[in-house]
């Protein structure tokens, strides 16, 4: 058996860790090499999947409704109400769990550690939400590029039908259930759940409708649930500890229970990955895990949790890392994996940057999105040369506007201007030193379009 | 020089494609986890592309005629995801990350590097054939960017300094 520690070994392996307080990384070992069945099992390993087995799919649902669990995608959806909306009955066919394991969002790399190190809590936490959802296969939707977390998924899917723990009769009970690996090819919108089930089913990856939701008609027209590859991990121990241990797991003054892979990455001395309480303050990330700045450089703002969220200031660093502490200083925790901008960056850059990435992102199917993201870009790359007119930044802030939330078919285009907007927010000075000179009149002339 | 490939393949007369056996069992053991066979198209232009390093037009007729489908829609998918190959590429593909993280890390000067030592652009491929430099969305290894991967290895931190020195390992 090969123990060459995956890319994802870092921080993460050589942090304290124990069975009561780290659900998610306790079983680790630490020369990064995945957790393999015997060894998951010695450590509890599908003994929450066990319990899930003698109950009924809405008390599992309810469970982990109470426990606090919340989507760790990004949306932070909490994840019991999800299951309850998902159609099942008698008269309902039994659908899919998709675990959404397109890991693109920038900055974000739990994910990849979870699926490298520890797939069979992966693969026990889909078996979870298949007894809560009443689903009869499951997906596991990874990105292409993710080679070691495809060959870590591969061995552990073989081990587990080897064991009897997939297949029909899991862990020898009525239930049937598979697992099976689909890896992508490229494009960040596959991450969006609609856009997935499309990819899915060998379609462009465009967004769908809503309604009707996944939970009523997904993948081939039946209830499919899709969730992360962290919050599915979740499930597990919520099942075998129960949801008082759980809720309390998380820091006084969090609304979400349990704990989350944090990250803070940048000109930092030790960027990294740590498992901590919800509700730990993002100061304590900054210095105590990450121990702030490299010398020689200065923090001059920070993102809480992926390239759609919001940027915040030095002094939000109080706020406390779970979904209603970031509400509360004005956008979202989304991955929880922060990010630091240095004195040196200049935020127009750093936008125009991000919107590059946005408009080769979309995928083209509706207007506001397709044109409006090359639009902002057209535009930052103007005031980034200092040749910016009189005006951009207010059209900069008009299309914040149209192409936010409720403007658009998915949530791609919202993501890719919160930033922007909370960017020309803290920095709009920034902004107006790349205007040099006022508004160029409209054409005078008609454009001539040649000979006919 | 290659023939450059046209964008809509039904377009064109049919070009002969000889699929190999075993990657028309591949795809069909690929169908047979999927309650549609259309969903091994992305799997199925995978595995020719594993053999071919690209996708050629036959190929897009080959795989409609064994999932059923048209082979405008295999078309279809094949040009919008990002690493499927519908012209030839260099023995290593380099995808760059130019995400927000890798931005911040360093990564135009590492982008700049390249392009000056192999002498190419984003999207081609070096005269000699041996790499084609591409974009990529977030590599998810954040912590050690700027990320780079070749083929399916990743590489971080890469600098300026240390990048050709990777790249030689590559032949």
């Amino acid at each position: 058996m090969s123990t060459r520690p995956f890319a994802s070994f870092g921080t993460i392996n050589a942090m304290p860790r124990a069975e009561e307080t780290h659900p998610l990384t306790w079983r680790l070992r630490d020369d990064g090499a995945m957790v393999a069945l015997d060894e998951y099992r010695d450590k509890h390993g599908y003994e929450g999947a066990k319990n899930a087995l003698g109950m009924k799919s809405d008390d599992i649902s309810e469970l982990v409704k109470e426990a606090g669990l919340k989507g760790r995608g990004g949306a932070g959806f909490p994840a019991g109400v999800k299951w309850s909306l998902t159609a099942k009955g008698e008269e309902m066919p039994r659908g899919y769990v998709v675990c959404n394991a397109d890991e693109m969002e920038p900055n974000t790399y739990k994910d990849r550690m979870l699926m490298e190190q520890m797939p069979h809590l992966l693969i026990e936490g889909m078996i979870i939400s298949a007894l809560a959802n009443n689903a009869f296969r499951g997906y596991i939707f990874l990105r292409g590029e993710y080679h070691d977390a495809a060959a870590s998924i591969e061995r552990a899917l073989a081990e587990a039908r080897e064991a009897g723990i997939l297949g029909t009769s899991v862990l020898g009970s009525e239930f049937d259930f598979d697992i099976f690996l689909h890896t992508g090819a490229g494009r960040y919108i596959c991450g969006e759940e609609t856009a997935l089930i499309n990819s899915l089913e060998g379609r462009r990856a465009n967004p769908r409708s809503k309604p009707p939701f996944p939970g009523q008609s997904g993948a081939w027209g039946k209830p499919t649930v899709v969730n992360n590859v962290e919050t599915l991990c979740n499930a597990p121990p919520i099942l075998y500890h129960g949801k008082a241990w759980y809720l309390g797991l998380a820091l006084e003054g969090s609304d979400d229970g349990g704990t989350k892979l944090f990250g803070f990455t940048g000109q930092l001395k030790n960027p990294g990955l740590w498992e901590l309480p919800l509700g730990t303050p993002a100061r304590e990330i900054f210095e105590d895990y990450a121990q702030g700045m490299k010398d020689g450089y200065r923090l001059k703002a920070w993102q809480p949790g992926g390239a759609g969220t919001g940027f915040l200031l030095p002094e939000h660093l109080s706020a406390q890392m779970c979904s209603n502490g970031i509400d509360e200083v004005g956008t979202r925790m989304g991955t929880g994996l922060s990010l630091a901008v240095d004195h040196t960056v200049s935020m127009v850059s750093l936008l125009r940057n991000m919107e590059e990435f946005f408009a080769r992102e979309s995928c083209g199917w509706c207007t506001p999105c397709r044109d409006g993201l090359p639009w902002t870009v057209k535009i930052l790359s103007s005031l980034e040369r200092g040749e910016g007119e009189q005006g951009d930044i207010e059209l900069l802030e008009e299309l914040t506007g149209k192409l936010g939330p409720g403007k658009t078919f998915c949530a791609h285009a919202p993501g890719a201007v919160e930033p922007l907007a909370s960017a020309i927010q803290y920095f709009r000075d920034e902004f107006e030193q790349g205007i040099s000179h006022p508004r160029r009149a409209a054409h005078a002339e008609p454009i001539p379009v040649g000979s006919i | 020089m290659t023939q450059p490939t046209s964008l809509i393949a039904s377009d064109r007369a049919r070009p002969e494609f000889d699929m190999h056996d075993e990657d028309r069992h591949a795809i069909e053991h690929e169908m047979s986890h999927y309650e549609n066979p259309r969903a091994a198209s992305i799997g199925a232009l995978k595995i020719v592309q594993k053999r071919h390093g690209w996708v050629p037009d036959g190929a897009i007729y080959a795989i409609s005629d064994i999932l059923g489908i048209p082979s405008s829609d295999v078309e279809g998918v094949a040009t919008f995801y990002s690493l499927i190959f519908r012209q030839p590429v260099g023995r290593h593909v380099i995808l760059l990350c130019d995400s927000m993280t890798c931005y911040i890390d360093g990564y135009e000067a590492v982008k700049e590097a390249l392009a000056r030592q192999l002498g190419i652009q984003m999207g081609q491929t070096t005269e000699d054939g041996r790499f084609t430099l591409l974009p990529v969305c977030c590599l998810g290894n954040c912590d050690k960017g700027p990320a780079m991967m070749v083929d399916e290895d990743i590489h971080g931190p890469v600098t300026p300094d240390n990048v050709m020195q990777l790249l030689e390992t590559y032949s």
